[in-house]
């Protein structure tokens, strides 16, 4: 049993502008609690999370893996959102390095095929296009669930860098809820990438049929 | 916290700008030393993953002259102690990376990058 990453340093008034562990938070570490095993065997180097929020996530896989055994690399475009992460790493032994920037686009370069677990719980929530667009342009914590057409603005955008990013041992986690249409992405990653992926846990929680979605070569 | 392994790993976003856009250059960086966990396995699998000559390059921008020109046959303790120090126990809390091809600049502030500041740029006419 890993314990959940303690968030206790974070105050309400970070939970204004961050978005506080919740349900589909807890899914995520479920799923990687599961895979904790192999994801140890298979030695990874670089892990990157994509809107890493508070933290908590990749502070949880640093558990998994040891403070020293890998890079935690974390992406968020709401500033607040990576002085949440940095500190949340350091409150539980994991040292995280925050950018602050949208999605992967810094590192796309350098990280061609050499990303081993990169984790998105995006913003999934369906809403209007304008709003979804607003949000992330805003930078604040209505970028962390206002999701457009079918709650897939944002996450349409990272898929198709998936398989550029993934090394040969790579491991792509996504946290996404029913009105994304988790067979059609499934299909699209294995149609157009090559990627193989498998449900890892599914489960209703307060009105939400949340998934975490594992991909794979 | 930048340290010079995520360093390694940044190339310049600005629309346009996709050539000689990588390593960002330093400027007025303020820094800090900050032990970490020796992990020869971890650093030994990293080595493939890095632009050596920028890690050099970036060091020395730092005054750091430890790591050789071209890395080692022989990862020995004492090169691996080094390479940690460089990697991972150099920390950039404040300061600013530029871009060498469209001179773009990264603010650290607090230890975070600003990235996303690439994304108001204009389209860059890249000059060859």
């Amino acid at each position: 049993m890993i314990p959940t990453p303690d968030v206790s340093h974070l105050t309400k008034k970070d939970f204004e502008h961050v978005y506080e562990p919740a349900e589909d938070t807890f899914i995520l570490l479920d799923a990687l609690e599961q895979d904790a095993e192999s994801l140890r065997l298979s030695l990874p180097r670089v892990c990157l999370e994509i809107g890493s929020g508070s933290g908590c996530v990749s502070s949880f896989v640093g558990s998994i893996l040891g403070p020293s055994s890998a890079l935690y690399v974390a992406t968020d475009i709401n500033p607040h959102a990576c002085h949440c992460t940095k500190l949340t790493g350091r409150q539980n032994k994991t040292p995280i390095e925050p950018l602050n920037a949208s999605l992967a686009t810094p590192l796309m370069q350098r990280l061609k095929h050499a990303v081993d677990i990169l984790i998105f719980n995006p913003p999934y929530v369906p809403t209007y296009d304008d709003e979804a667009d607003g949000a992330q342009q805003g930078a604040d914590i209505q970028g962390a669930w206002a999701g457009g057409k079918d709650g897939m603005q944002v996450t349409d955008v990272l898929l198709d860098q998936v398989e550029n990013l993934l090394s040969p041992i790579g491991r792509f986690y996504l946290v996404a809820v029913k009105q994304n249409d988790v067979p059609a992405i499934r299909r699209r990653l294995l149609d157009t990438h090559g990627l193989q992926s498998e449900i890892v846990v599914q489960r209703r929680a307060g009105g939400e049929h949340l998934f975490v979605v594992r991909f794979s070569r | 916290m930048v340290r010079l392994i995520t360093h390694n790993l940044l190339a310049c976003h600005v629309k346009g700008c996709t050539s000689n856009n990588f390593p960002l250059q330093f400027k007025d960086v303020q820094v800090e030393l900050r032990e970490a966990e020796f992990n020869p396995d971890f650093l030994r699998g990293f080595i493939p993953r890095l632009e050596w000559g920028a890690l050099v390059d970036a060091a020395r921008q730092l005054g750091d002259t430890s790591l050789p020109a071209e890395p080692p046959e022989m990862l020995d303790d004492d090169f691996l102690q080094k390479l940690h120090h460089v990697l991972l126990e150099v920390h950039i809390e404040e300061g600013a990376m530029i871009c060498p091809n469209c001179n773009h600049v990264y603010p650290i502030s607090n230890g975070i990058p600003n990235m996303a500041s690439a994304y108001h740029q204009p389209i860059h006419n890249v000059v060859n």
